[in-house]
């Protein structure tokens, strides 16, 4: 409810500001925001389907087990390589992670999780060697799975 | 014409079997579809309060901040407002990773550095503004503000990594 709150008054604020500075620069800004949640929306939903099933099906304890703050490197490094290889568009593994959380998986697991998820993208990488070479492509990769797993151990830290 | 008729039907799917699957679970008694339902509903919820409002901020974003505009800026200019203007950049772009790399090809045709090119790739993959905002929304405003304060200088030094290995190289991205 808090992030609601965050959301709708900055979003009161700078339709506001937006509005007084350039009314038809702000209906258009709108037309453009609507048409990217209207592309969104549905994959959005089938996502959450698919979440609440996996939360029913999956009990907490073996996310716990797995991916816990007690599961250690074995369940950062199973983060990371499933981050790795799995392409997830990123707003639709939010939700996935949040879930991962409420079952009790640790920040830095779902971090290291997210950001290979990004960052990596083995199914990615022919196109990429199409357009850097093999060489570039495969060195980019690998230098990103390892500041993904040193950005996820820096937010187990900080977090 | 039947082709296409099942594109356009196809994310429904899903969707439309859940609704088949509720309503029978409420009708026959199914706990189990109940319980799945009202998690859906829940987060439902969650996300609906919040992302309509986010768009509305992205768009507004998008017009205000033309991507053309800070694209004529990032030219050879390697100091740090060439590293912050393509930070910017990257950071206001929509869209899955094969998206930026026909950008890429078009910032270095345009004469961007090799540092600005990796870091673009980075910050595009991971910094997005609208992501970034789902991500406060899902895992809250600190983790979200960790994850970027962490990433950037991290990014920062594979550019400055890459266009040292690459300086003499030969470097070159192709047009697919």
């Amino acid at each position: 409810m808090n992030n609601a709150l965050i959301f709708i008054s900055l979003s009161i604020f700078t339709s506001l500001v937006s509005f007084l500075l350039d009314k038809k620069k702000t209906i258009l800004g709108f037309k453009k925001g609507f048409k990217m949640f209207k592309n969104i929306v549905i994959p959005f939903l089938n996502i959450l389907i698919l979440v609440s099933l996996l939360l029913f099906i999956v009990p907490p304890q073996m996310v716990v087990k797995y991916l816990g703050a007690g599961s250690g490197a074995i369940g950062f490094a199973i983060a990371a390589v499933v981050g790795s290889i799995t392409l997830i568009p990123g707003f639709i593994s939010y939700p996935i992670a949040s879930g991962l959380l409420k079952q009790g998986a640790s920040y830095s697991t779902v971090a290291v999780f997210m950001t290979t998820l990004m960052m990596v993208g083995v199914v990615t990488l022919p196109l990429e060697i199409k357009y850097f070479g093999k060489k570039i492509a495969i060195l980019r990769n690998l230098l990103n799975f390892i500041i993904a797993i040193i950005i996820g151990i820096l937010i187990g830290i900080i977090l | 014409m039947t082709k296409k008729y099942i594109e356009k039907i196809k994310p429904y799917v899903w969707l439309a079997s859940f609704a088949v699957f509720t309503i029978g679970s409420f009708w026959f008694g199914f706990d189990p579809g109940k319980t799945i339902y009202q998690s859906f509903t829940k987060s439902f919820i969650e996300m609906i309060t919040f992302i309509p409002f986010l768009f509305i901020i992205v768009g507004l974003f998008d017009v205000w901040f033309p991507k053309e505009k800070i694209e004529k800026h990032i030219g050879k200019d390697s100091g740090i407002k060439g590293i912050l203007m393509v930070v910017i950049l990257a950071m206001l772009q929509a869209g899955p990773l094969y998206g930026a790399f026909p950008v890429a090809y078009i910032l270095y045709k345009k004469g961007a550095s090799i540092k600005n090119i990796f870091i673009y790739l980075e910050v595009f993959s991971t910094l997005k503004i609208p992501m970034l905002g789902i991500e406060i929304g899902y895992l809250g405003l600190n983790f979200t503000l960790a994850r970027t304060l962490v990433a950037l200088p991290l990014f920062i030094a594979i550019g400055y990594f890459m266009e040292w290995y690459l300086k003499n190289r030969n470097f070159k991205i192709n047009d697919v």
